[in-house]
């Protein structure tokens, strides 16, 4: 299971614009690089992200090869009610991992 | 000598220089570049933005793409989008993209966002291949496209590594 490392705020203002980063530890292999023979290494990228809050998209990322190796991404979104902030990757090789994060609203 | 011809040859020495320099940044990159894959150019670049927009007009502005003009490494570049938009349910940004003229592949990613995000920005990390121009497209809510692009330096570029 890749290690993901996300933050959160835990608490926040009803209305109040939060920042969340989330980043995921992956080689991203580009597909395009040789190994020592000459040969291509073969692709193995995270081709999807995508965050919600509540169950509902604020996010969502389509990535390619020019993503540097352990995807991160910084955004922001309004905080509007208590709930979970869940985040989902997936791509090459059937590459998926989800994590989660709890954010109380006043 | 008549002022022109000493125009020609400043002209024609100023080329010279330009294409030295152009050689030697071919050489400064080295051994891997037999195995280098083909890069996208300019062309495939356009042909990926043609993809996105369609026939629509792409006008500058709104959108600020924020990037080191200078870049010691291409393996991981901070690059923040932002663009100038109030993100109300009726005028919001859609969708960012970003395209680079000289890596492998034109395509670097493709942000979908709504209302909810508050400000349309986002920050993350990129791979360049060699100095070259980078573009960011902005999908508005009513359908227009914005853009802004940056020409970057870069010393030590990605995906050039053998091991």
């Amino acid at each position: 299971m890749a290690r993901a490392l996300i933050n959160v705020p835990a608490k926040a203002k009803r209305g109040d614009l939060i920042e969340i980063k989330a980043l995921i530890s992956h080689e991203m292999e580009t597909g395009f690089r040789p190994d020592s023979t000459g040969k291509l290494l073969p692709r193995d990228i995270i081709t999807d992200f995508v965050c919600k809050y509540n169950g509902e998209e604020i996010f969502r990322a389509v990535l390619y090869p020019a993503i540097s190796a352990n995807p991160f991404f910084s955004f922001t979104t309004v905080a509007t009610e208590s709930g979970t902030i869940s985040f989902e990757w997936s791509g090459d090789n059937g590459f998926a991992a989800t994590e989660t994060a709890k954010i109380t609203v006043e | 000598m008549k002022t022109s011809d000493r125009n020609t040859s400043w002209a024609s020495r100023r080329r010279f220089l330009i294409e030295t320099a152009a050689l030697a940044g071919t050489l400064g990159t080295g051994l891997p570049l037999s195995v280098r894959p083909a890069s996208a150019t300019a062309e495939s670049m356009r042909a990926a933005i043609r993809k996105v927009v369609g026939d629509a007009p792409v006008k500058k502005g709104k959108v600020k793409l924020d990037m080191p003009p200078l870049i010691e490494n291409g393996n991981a570049v901070a690059m923040t989008v932002s663009v100038d938009s109030p993100m109300t349910p009726d005028d919001y940004v859609e969708a960012i993209h970003v395209f680079t003229e000289k890596n492998p592949q034109p395509n670097v990613m493709e942000i979908h966002l709504g209302p909810r995000a508050g400000r349309a920005s986002v920050a993350t990390r990129i791979r360049l291949a060699d100095s070259q121009k980078v573009t960011a497209i902005a999908r508005m809510k009513d359908g227009s496209f914005w853009s802004d692009e940056i020409e970057v330096i870069v010393t030590l570029a990605a995906c050039l590594e053998v091991f």
